[in-house]
């Protein structure tokens, strides 16, 4: 059975999904975009919600060096067992960096991106990032290039982006007043000299619209990715949205803070809280009016290697591509025809018509219901202990979409128990069960392929509906039979309300 | 007079790139300045280039050993929250 997929955007278009393959996330969010910008990011992992299934990316960490302090940032953290942004294991130079992405993209055939965002900001660190790509451009023409940057010294390398073939562009843009950056930014380095507060966050705003203008003036793709910080840009990231879509960038990617003490940031020891998951949701449907809101990214690191959710830098560390022997000339054939047989799939799905809602016994006036998912490769597959993130869906009667993934805490011992045997660690006020649970909060049904005894009736108390019955199914055609499950007992009949489960 | 890069450095290379003097240079376990050409940038700006755009409290310090960055000074950490963390330093 094939099940509807709206957009989180415009209207729904027929079709689509990645049902079988994937998050099943909506693949027309893309879908008000002119046709010569769909092309270009059909196969950008980070773009396209619906190519992150199929393409991967890289990043490659020549770029050291800042010019602005985030208070969401330390510059002194070098960890390879964490996975966000700003970390790494290695900075490479120029030629190290070229041959990994050689030796990458010869092993991985789906690598169709290269990104340079760190582990400061590239355009701080001019040369290097700028000989990579030149590099790249000859050498890896196959290759998409794009940079990640802060903006405060784009208007001044625009053109250079654009004689490099860099047709994409991330600016990072938290604020449009100066009042709000001066509680995100502390200092700037601009024109020889340290700026602190207001004034350096007024320098820093005015150099990233000015750069996101001229970018898109020249037709270079534009996202915008915003970091949430509750209390201090919440509201006014609905501004920003506005401003940075009036200005043409096609994507704005809102994440959420991460502040943790051990991280020696200034919000971590400072205790600024994170958002939760409902609050970041709320904030991109706030956000979303007719733009493209990105809600697959998983925030990784400034040197990560495969496709989104996953790295493996690992396999690829400078010792082990010093002895790699890459023929670039043949790998680009074969690259060729894996791009070639993704791409044909992919609109071969387009194609398929699905059935519309009602045709499945929905009644019109239903209410929507969210149902978190331990999925993989598109279909229910974890135990729900050993889910390291739940995939959140909403069904209603327009279909099946995703909204966010939320990310768990491992506890589970093992196969047998299945998320039995939870504990809180000594001085902690909930155990990581607890915890996950919460994680869950608005949520009604949570699927997974299996559920424990103890996590069962956790669940249960928290008024979220433990369901093993559709392991191994797509995910959205388990939740749209779920979810036809819950309307057959009236529950979602608008009078119904006040009886709903949650 | 010339001023030093301490073991606080975690090599980012950004004054590097700014040093009007090439007084700079990469070595293990952190960068150094060569005393020889480092004028504390003298004559070319207002302030040391190095010091200005270093991101790490108490990385640069001058010649009587005190530091350019202080803690706190650039991340803004109230001086008890640095101590709490062991992050605070009165002199290299």
């Amino acid at each position: 059975m094939e099940l509807p997929v709206i957009s989180n955007t415009a209207p729904a278009a027929e079709g689509g999904g990645c049902s079988s393959s994937g998050c099943g996330t909506a693949p027309d969010a893309l879908g008000h975009l002119p046709d010569h910008i769909r092309a270009k990011v059909q196969d950008h992992p980070c773009y396209s919600e619906e190519a992150h299934h199929y393409f991967a990316r890289m990043h490659v960490a020549v770029a050291p060096a800042c010019n602005i302090q985030c208070n969401y940032c330390n510059r002194k953290y070098d960890c390879s067992n964490e996975s966000r942004p700003g970390v790494v294991s290695e900075v490479l130079t120029p030629k190290q960096a070229i041959n990994k992405v050689l030796a990458v993209a010869a092993e991985i055939p789906q690598m169709t991106v290269l990104g340079i965002a760190g582990p400061g900001d590239p355009l701080a660190n001019p040369a290097r990032t700028f000989e990579t790509f030149e590099e790249l451009s000859a050498r890896a023409p196959d290759i998409k290039l794009c940079v990640s940057t802060n903006g405060l010294n784009l208007p001044m390398y625009v053109d250079r982006i654009a004689q490099h073939n860099i047709d994409h562009v991330t600016i990072t843009i938290n604020c449009v007043d100066p009042e709000v950056g001066a509680k995100i930014y502390p200092w700037i380095f601009w024109e020889n000299k340290r700026i602190f507060g207001v004034e350096g966050a007024r320098i820093l705003i005015e150099q990233q619209q000015k750069g996101l203008q001229m970018l898109t003036d020249r037709g270079i793709l534009v996202k915008v990715n915003s970091v949430l910080i509750p209390g201090v840009n919440d509201e006014h990231l609905k501004e920003v949205s506005k401003i940075v879509k009036a200005k043409g960038a096609f994507l704005h990617n809102v994440m959420p803070l991460i502040a943790e003490a051990e991280h020696g940031t200034y919000y971590g020891i400072m205790e600024q809280p994170e958002p939760t998951p409902e609050m970041l949701q709320d904030l991109q449907d706030a956000c979303a009016g007719d733009m493209a809101m990105m809600r697959h990214c998983r925030q990784c690191r400034a040197d990560a290697v495969g496709l989104l959710g996953e790295d493996r830098g690992d396999e690829f560390t400078m010792d082990k591509i010093d002895v790699m022997e890459v023929d670039y000339e043949a790998a680009m054939v074969r690259r060729k025809v894996v791009h070639d047989e993704i791409i044909e799939k992919l609109d071969a799905k387009r194609g398929i018509v699905k059935p519309k809602a009602e045709e499945l016994g929905i009644p019109a006036d239903a209410r929507p219901v969210l149902m978190a998912v331990a999925g993989k490769n598109g279909v229910v597959a974890e135990h729900f202990g050993h889910a390291k993130e739940f995939l959140v869906y909403e069904a209603s009667p327009a279909g099946v979409r995703f909204m966010s993934h939320r990310k768990t805490e491992l506890y589970c011992g093992g196969m047998d128990v299945c998320g039995d045997g939870d504990v809180a660690e000594a001085g902690a006020t909930e155990s990581l069960l607890d915890r996950n649970i919460r994680v869950l909060e608005g949520c009604e049904v949570v699927l997974c392929s299996k559920v424990g005894y103890e996590p069962w009736a956790k669940l249960e108390a928290a008024g979220i509906a433990p369901n093993g019955e559709h392991a191994m199914e797509p995910i959205e055609e388990a939740v749209m039979a779920v979810y036809k499950e819950i309307a057959a007992t009236g529950k979602l009949s608008p009078s119904a309300e006040d009886r709903k489960v949650a | 007079m010339a001023l030093q890069i301490t073991e606080s450095c975690v090599n980012c290379w950004a004054c590097v790139d700014v040093c009007p003097n090439d007084a700079i240079f990469e070595d293990k376990p952190h960068f150094l300045i060569d005393d020889g050409k480092c004028t504390e940038c003298l004559g070319d700006h207002s302030v040391p280039q190095c010091a200005a755009i270093c991101p790490i409290e108490m990385a640069i310090v001058d010649e009587l050993g005190a530091f350019l960055n202080p803690p706190g000074s650039l991340t803004g950490i109230p001086i008890e929250k640095l101590k709490q963390f062991g992050l605070w330093k009165d002199a290299a």
